[in-house]
């Protein structure tokens, strides 16, 4: 069924919402490519088919700068800028893939899958599956640590379903919340490593402010919340290899 | 009439200053003798604190640490002649610790009353703002990029350049933002300027709202300082009623009002889009730049945002000029750094002195050594984002690139002091552990890595192969440090790498190549 799924999403996720300033032209990896100002590295990247992995940038919201996959090097520039949170500059010179940047990302990859459910990283289709193909990272070495891994699922809403332990805390859920449905329904709740999504005052999705409109859904992209409709006859957490 | 001065800082309360005074008080009317009790700032000698100074024709004579019980015992030294007695400390401005520095931002400190205007202008005040309004905006902001300021709260940038920016941006509005989290562990010299100098602070705002075309201002203070709330809430008022801020400010045509917010607590806060952020009634979540601050800030709109330090400097700049403070220092490193002393230290305290003094002089000459008279092993210096340094590099001068070239930093002028007993593991970790504790939760290195480190760092200490995981810990860093989305993150690694540089013995790892050790 996945993989079904996965050949219907053929349209192209530019990652930050496009602009419409002059023209800008640029270089990503040495192709050249025109965008108009105000467009971020990461959409310019994505017009010239050089793609950059990310998971907390989707063409449907603002950028939010927080995943750190997207980074990438800017000729003359200091550090490793996340594309999507840097606008074009006319003859700029950015470059997507490096082994210092694959490091980088791997590194950050690593920290993901720490706190993931070890059985729902092989086979599975989601934009963080798809960066863990993009970088080749399905394990980590951190060994078992803190961790949300038993944090129960939320079931309360009849059409999705919300399982922490899948969440990655990007927050695509509570800005497209924000962003595309103006409820405000959803926010993240605690901080550093204990932050987590949480509905209105921390109440169940169906008790809270939620409208189910199912923006959060199409949001997320780890399945973390994801249509209950999937799952016949219920949702059961993958065991643990 | 004899005037006798007491402390109203918040470490001179802590250490019984109020009933010092109270008694003081009482003992001179039991005695009738005619004392009038003025509460001052705080001097910044807190090793002496509570310290009674009496006014004599011949200078302030000191008295410390004075605890109530001793109050009648001065008395009948004759103190209010600067009679002799076993805690006197001798003419205040004659001892060592203060008459060696250069006190140019904290002039006043120890000296005025904190909220007394007449006192303020008696003693320098609103010079500054008086000269500045006598030129054109665009003159000032020349003033304070000639001045070589720069940015005291830790990131050093220049504050004339980061007030050019703001004064060339269009918009409707302006303002100017003070960033008053003071979080660093081991740091207090906001803390002294609100409490002890709320003017300068005031009047430093007022020059930098000129200069930039913004005509309001916020003060984000962190909740812990309730005297200095206090102190800038009765301060402006003063100003207010005085026509130093409003409307029009002493007709010059010029508005410019400011309000006062408070933290709630977390360390985040004080960086700078975070406490944008929570100025604006939001979550303290760090935002990502661009856009800069000064062209989309507060509220959108461009915004100065300066540490209280920076801009108490700038009224002696105004006043002054800026060829007078670009003469202390030396390189990149201009004018005068308020070093706070503390942790295991004889004499903690502030030493308001040019940049290029080293640490050795810091913390041996000025401070006396350690508390505990053991040998010194190590100090940071910068906050808990700072470098732990060994006492091999005692001989650094404290300059911004001296530090950068040895992997640290002068932050907001912290230096916390550590004996021969010190672990500097727990202290890593300790490090690492505040990371974690006031990560915003935003970017993924920052909350999930700071946790990582840590778990980490426990198994090197359980010397669960600690080959492996000292490996692992020093890869985790380096994303941290490349991909943190601030510097909270991305500075977190440093406390723990210069610990593993300096004592890996303390962590059970062999000891460092000498290659390792050089940066």
């Amino acid at each position: 069924m996945w993989s079904e799924l996965r050949a219907l999403r053929d349209e192209i996720d530019y990652g930050t919402p496009p602009r419409d300033g002059a023209p800008v032209t640029l270089t990503i990896d040495g192709v050249a490519v025109t965008v108009p100002a105000g467009s971020s590295v990461m959409l310019a990247a994505a017009e010239a088919r050089r793609a950059v992995p990310k998971l907390c940038a989707t063409d449907m919201l603002e950028a939010f700068g927080s995943c750190r996959v997207c980074l990438v090097e800017i000729e003359g520039r200091r550090g490793y800028p996340a594309s999507c949170t840097t606008p074009v500059e006319p003859g700029m010179a950015v470059r997507t893939r490096s082994d210092r940047l694959q490091a980088l990302r791997a590194g950050v990859m690593e920290l993901y899958l720490s706190d993931f459910p070890a059985a729902d990283i092989p086979g599975g289709w989601s934009e963080l599956h798809e960066v863990i193909q993009a970088t080749g990272v399905a394990q980590h070495p951190y060994g078992r640590g803190e961790n949300h891994l038993d944090a129960p699922v939320d079931e309360s809403n009849p059409y999705f379903l919300f399982d922490p332990a899948k969440c990655i805390v990007c927050s695509r859920c509570v800005r497209a919340c924000e962003e595309v449905q103006g409820t405000f329904a959803l926010t993240i709740e605690g901080r550093g490593f204990a932050s987590k999504v949480a509905a209105s005052q921390g109440q169940p999705f169906l008790d809270s402010e939620c409208v189910s409109c199912g923006a959060c859904v199409q949001a997320c992209p780890t399945q973390s919340l994801v249509e209950k409709s999937l799952f016949v006859g219920g949702y059961r957490r993958a065991d643990s290899p | 009439m004899v005037k006798v001065c007491v402390p109203r800082d918040s470490s001179a309360l802590s250490l019984g200053a109020d009933e010092v005074a109270a008694a003081i008080a009482v003992e001179a009317v039991r005695r009738g003798a005619a004392v009038r009790v003025v509460r001052t700032s705080s001097r910044g000698l807190f090793w002496l604190e509570p310290l009674v100074e009496v006014e004599t024709p011949a200078g302030r004579i000191g008295f410390g640490p004075v605890d109530a019980a001793d109050v009648p015992g001065l008395f009948a030294a004759g103190f209010l002649g600067g009679g002799e007695h076993a805690l006197g400390v001798g003419p205040v401005a004659e001892i060592p610790f203060l008459k060696r520095q250069e006190r140019l931002t904290f002039a006043r400190a120890g000296v005025t009353e904190p909220t007394s205007l007449v006192d303020y202008e008696a003693h320098g005040g609103l010079r500054g703002l008086r000269r500045a309004l006598s030129m054109a905006p665009a003159a000032v902001v020349e003033e304070v990029v000639a001045s070589g300021l720069r940015g005291r709260g830790g990131a050093a940038f220049p504050t004339g350049i980061k007030w050019r920016t703001v004064a060339a941006a269009e918009a409707p509005r302006k303002y100017v933002a003070v960033n008053a989290d003071e979080g660093d562990s081991g740091t207090y010299s906001d803390r002294m300027v609100m409490e002890g100098d709320p003017f300068v602070l005031l009047e430093g705002m007022a020059i930098a709202g000129y200069a930039t075309g913004a005509s309001h201002g916020y003060v984000y203070v962190r909740s812990e300082y309730p005297h200095a709330i206090a102190a800038l809430e009765e301060a402006l008022a003063v100003l207010r009623a005085a026509g130093w801020y409003g409307a029009d400010i002493q007709g010059s045509g010029f508005g410019f009002d400011a309000e006062v917010r408070v933290g709630a607590g977390a360390y985040i806060c004080g960086e700078e889009t975070a406490m944008l952020e929570s100025i604006e009634g939001r979550r303290g979540m760090v935002r990502f730049k661009p856009p800069l601050p000064a062209i989309k800030g507060l509220f959108g709109m461009p915004t100065v945002v300066n540490n209280v330090v920076s801009l108490a400097s700038v009224p002696v700049i105004l006043d002054r000029g800026a060829r007078f403070y670009a003469d202390f220092g030396l390189g990149s490193s201009r004018g005068t750094l308020p070093i706070q002393l503390a942790g295991n230290v004889r004499r903690a305290g502030l030493v308001e002195k040019a940049f290029g003094v080293t640490l050795r002089e810091l913390v041996e000459e000025y401070g006396g050594g350690t508390r505990s008279g053991r040998p010194l092993r190590a100090l940071q210096v910068g906050g808990p984002l700072g470098a732990y340094f060994d006492s091999s590099l005692l001989d650094l001068p404290l300059d911004y690139e001296a530090l950068a070239r040895h992997r640290g930093m002068v932050g907001h002028g912290g230096i916390v002091v550590f004996d021969d007993t010190v672990d500097m593991a727990a202290q890593a970790r300790y490090a690492m552990e505040f990371c974690a504790v006031e990560s915003c939760g935003k970017c993924t290195p920052c909350r999930i890595g700071s946790t990582r480190a840590q778990e980490l760092i426990d198994r090197i200490l359980r010397g669960e192969d600690a080959p492996a995981n000292h490996a692992q810990l020093l890869k985790l860093c380096d994303v941290m440090e490349s991909a943190s989305l601030c510097a909270l993150g991305g500075m977190a690694p440093w406390p723990v790498l210069s610990a593993l540089r300096y004592f890996p013995g303390d962590f059970g790892l062999p000891p460092a190549t000498e290659a390792a050790r050089v940066v």
